[in-house]
């Protein structure tokens, strides 16, 4: 007999931007915020969530973010442990809904999950009583990378109400993606999904308000504030879509490029980069380039969001 | 030598009071139906029959038996997740006196031995007729032809790969004319694999907000335009399973307006429900075909008003819990529907208007039948004594745990529901009756 299902009220946990409100966002941001590192200062160690422990759980490869959820939760206080998909029972054929309970019946406080499949933490955490943070799932959400994308933004702009922020490449199945979308949309800015038609469901329009689709990347970076590149995620077509040795002549972005967008335009990726694939070196090595401001955010960004699924706050 | 068999007492039944709707000579008033040793033995107005068992179906509607032209029983090969008799019972309770069931198990029903072990274990453990669907091709490998011709003599009342559809269309058109030959048509679960693959919900808004991989309409229309296509050259009948997209729909209308031989069915989720309704990456919401769009669900609506849609059929499809426990993509396809079939197109499609109860009854009995013309669905004296009662004012909530099937797999759990099965009667006996509702 199936387990009844937790009503969705008793859930915590942040599975998504999608479901947030702005306001939620902001206490985020906010707070985030306050745990950046100010100039000149060596990163601070606090003791807000001593004696909670935090599992990670990554069933699919990560380094940025399975390393940046661990530091976040030891700056912090927490006691921590990360497991990674390849060492752990999955392997041996238990089912996801097994193995977290099983973590789950050793009470942890927080299990921060990775996986290949689109909408696995939200499927468990229709069982599973224990809060769950969404560190990616398959091409649906990556909430915390969208959070630290916005407090990036705002390192350079004053709001996102009004900015032109243009995201290229693979958006059919990027998370990033779409956890983007939701966070500029509901914060009002107007957002430009650019890439190859195959790569670019035309339903992508209908995520938010404020979307325009293009396939031409010129478009797509012309007045933009800022630049998103998105990696191909090869490993999740199941044939190629696309003629890959032509991608870097009509999606990748080049120096040439930059005449179109505003004077003070930044230009952000999520990593991993590929070099010559959809960004060449002098973009990604140029000042515009705030690739490493994103993966400092990416700490003080989980370290708000840890503390708010499993602090007092 | 001659067997002289012990003298039995005659069986009968007298179902009394209730309000017949018999499609096939126009009955849709309070008759009495008398069955004797398994066939009808008369139909009038007030039947008097003092040793007869009596069934009172006063409020209720009595109709031909219904017929599932669309089952997965799984046995043999899969038992875990149902058996010809748990699949029988289900059916039963769902108000089905006979239903068919498709050859996709362990092994296939590629040969007149499987179809002749499908035949024996329903006479002895089934509480409903079962008749078996053989497959096209051998293993539904979708290569070379089954035994077809000698199925037939074993039992079987159409072909079909379901769910392995045959993608080679020069096969597809040899096992048209082959079957026609035979009487048999052809049942094909229309889907080009190379445009579905990978997919796991209907691809659209939803497919992209939540993620997922989307099985396009196109992968079901561009088989649709082949079988019809392939069954004006061959002259053979094709039957369209499971229908769900508004350009199918509409080409098989378009179909028979030119005396194209192509029928249709639809299930009650794909009336039912749309890709909206997917929540919470819940596996019961995932089958083939997906749920559709809204249009397609109107076009649905509207090929059931007017008669592009012969029959309705569950597509029963029984997992076991832990295969639909999983991530969305990792789960099979298929949900459970014999229990809530009648009650699902009394909500969707009478209540609102849309058909008429006799028109219900017809897609339930002559409508399938006449698509695999197999002589059922009707009553008439001398003829099989199934008969279905149902009710429309019955209220009663679907718990899936307390279902007759092996398997819980379905999108309708705890749903509230006004009418259903009220009883069900093969062959003068009464296999199943609606629990009496216990006062609280």
């Amino acid at each position: 007999m199936p387990p009844e299902p937790i009503p969705s009220t008793a859930r915590r946990g942040l599975l998504g931007i999608e479901t947030l409100e702005r306001d939620e966002i902001q206490w985020l941001l906010d707070r985030g915020h306050y745990h950046k590192r100010k100039p000149g200062e060596s990163a601070k160690k606090l003791d807000t969530l001593r004696g909670k422990s935090i599992v990670n759980l990554f069933f699919e490869p990560s380094t940025r973010t399975r390393a940046s959820f661990e530091i976040a939760a030891k700056r912090l206080g927490a006691d921590t442990i990360s497991i990674s998909g390849e060492g752990s029972s999955l392997s041996k054929g238990e089912s996801l809904v097994d193995t977290l309970n099983t973590l789950a019946a050793m009470l942890p406080d927080t299990i921060v999950m990775r996986h290949s499949a689109s909408g696995a933490p939200q499927f468990l955490s229709r069982f599973l009583s224990t809060p769950i943070i969404n560190a990616g799932d398959g091409q649906h959400e990556h909430p915390t990378q969208a959070l630290l994308d916005a407090l990036t933004i705002l390192d350079y702009r004053p709001t996102l109400e009004g900015l032109r922020v243009s995201i290229i490449g693979d958006i059919g199945h990027s998370r990033v993606a779409r956890s983007n979308v939701y966070l500029l949309s509901k914060f009002g800015a107007d957002i430009v999904l650019c890439g190859p038609a195959t790569m670019l469901p035309r339903p992508l329009a209908e995520l938010a308000p404020g979307i325009l689709l293009t396939n031409d990347i010129v478009e797509a970076i012309t007045d933009a504030d800022v630049i998103m590149m998105l990696r191909v995620q090869l490993e999740r077509q199941n044939v190629l879509n696309f003629p890959k040795n032509e991608y870097f002549q009509f999606y990748g972005l080049q120096w040439e490029h930059f005449q179109r967008a505003k004077p003070d335009a930044i230009v952000m990726h999520p990593g991993p980069i590929n070099r010559g694939r959809e960004i060449s070196s002098e973009v990604a090595d140029s000042p515009r380039s705030v690739i490493l401001n994103q993966v400092e955010n990416g700490v003080a960004i989980r370290m708000a969001v840890l503390e708010k699924v499993c602090g007092d706050c | 030598m001659e067997i002289v068999e012990a003298e039995q007492e005659m069986s009968r039944l007298l179902i009394k009071d209730g309000h017949l709707i018999e499609p096939s000579s126009g009955i849709d008033e309070r008759r009495d139906v008398l069955i004797e040793d398994g066939r009808v033995a008369a139909i009038e107005p007030r039947i008097e029959a003092v040793d007869a068992e009596v069934v009172d179906a006063g409020g209720c509607f009595v109709a031909p038996g219904f017929l599932d032209i669309h089952v997965h029983l799984r046995e043999p090969g899969i038992e875990h997740a149902e058996t010809i008799e748990t699949g029988a019972k289900a059916a039963a309770a769902g108000g089905f006196t006979s239903v068919c069931c498709m050859p996709n198990t362990i092994p296939v029903n590629d040969s007149p031995t499987v179809t002749s072990f499908i035949v024996e274990r329903a006479r002895h453990s089934a509480i409903v007729n079962v008749f078996p669907i053989g497959a096209i091709t051998k293993g539904s490998k979708g290569e070379q032809l089954a035994e077809i011709g000698a199925m037939k003599k074993a039992g079987i009342v159409a072909i079909s790969d379901d769910g392995r559809p045959v993608m080679n269309s020069r096969v597809m058109r040899r096992a048209m004319e082959y079957a026609a030959s035979f009487g048999l048509t052809v049942i094909d679960h229309c889907e080009d694999l190379n445009l579905s693959m990978g997919g796991d919900i209907h691809e659209g808004a939803q497919s992209v907000r939540l993620g997922l991989r989307g099985i396009p309409g196109c992968s079901e229309d561009v088989m649709v335009a082949r079988d019809i296509i392939l069954s004006e050259v061959t002259g053979g009948a094709v039957h369209i399973a499971h229908i769900s997209t508004r350009n199918a729909i509409e080409m098989v209308r378009h179909a028979r307006r030119l005396g194209i031989r192509v029928t249709s069915e639809v299930t009650p989720h794909h009336f039912a429900l749309t890709d909206s309704d997917i929540a919470g990456y819940d596996g019961n919401y995932k089958m083939k075909p997906p749920l559709r769009g809204h249009i397609d669900k109107q076009a649905a609506l509207e090929g059931i008003i007017d008669g592009v849609i012969d029959a309705i059929a569950t597509d029963h499809a029984p997992h076991t819990g832990n295969m639909k426990m999983q991530e969305l993509e990792r789960c099979p396809f298929g949900v459970t529907g014999l229990e809530t079939a009648i009650a699902l197109t009394l909500e969707e499609l009478v209540y609102p208007g849309k058909i008429s109860l006799k028109h219900m009854v017809e897609l339930f009995t002559t409508g399938p039948a006449r698509v695999i013309g197999l002589e059922r669905g009707r009553l008439f004296v001398g003829g099989p004594g199934d008969v279905t009662l149902f009710s429309t004012s019955r209220e009663w909530v679907f718990d899936v745990n307390e279902s007759q099937s092996k398997s819980k797999n379905s999108p309708f759990h705890g749903r509230r529901f006004r009418g259903g099965p009220a009883a069900t009667i093969v062959a003068g006996k009464t296999v199943w009756q609606a629990p009496v509702a216990v006062a609280a």
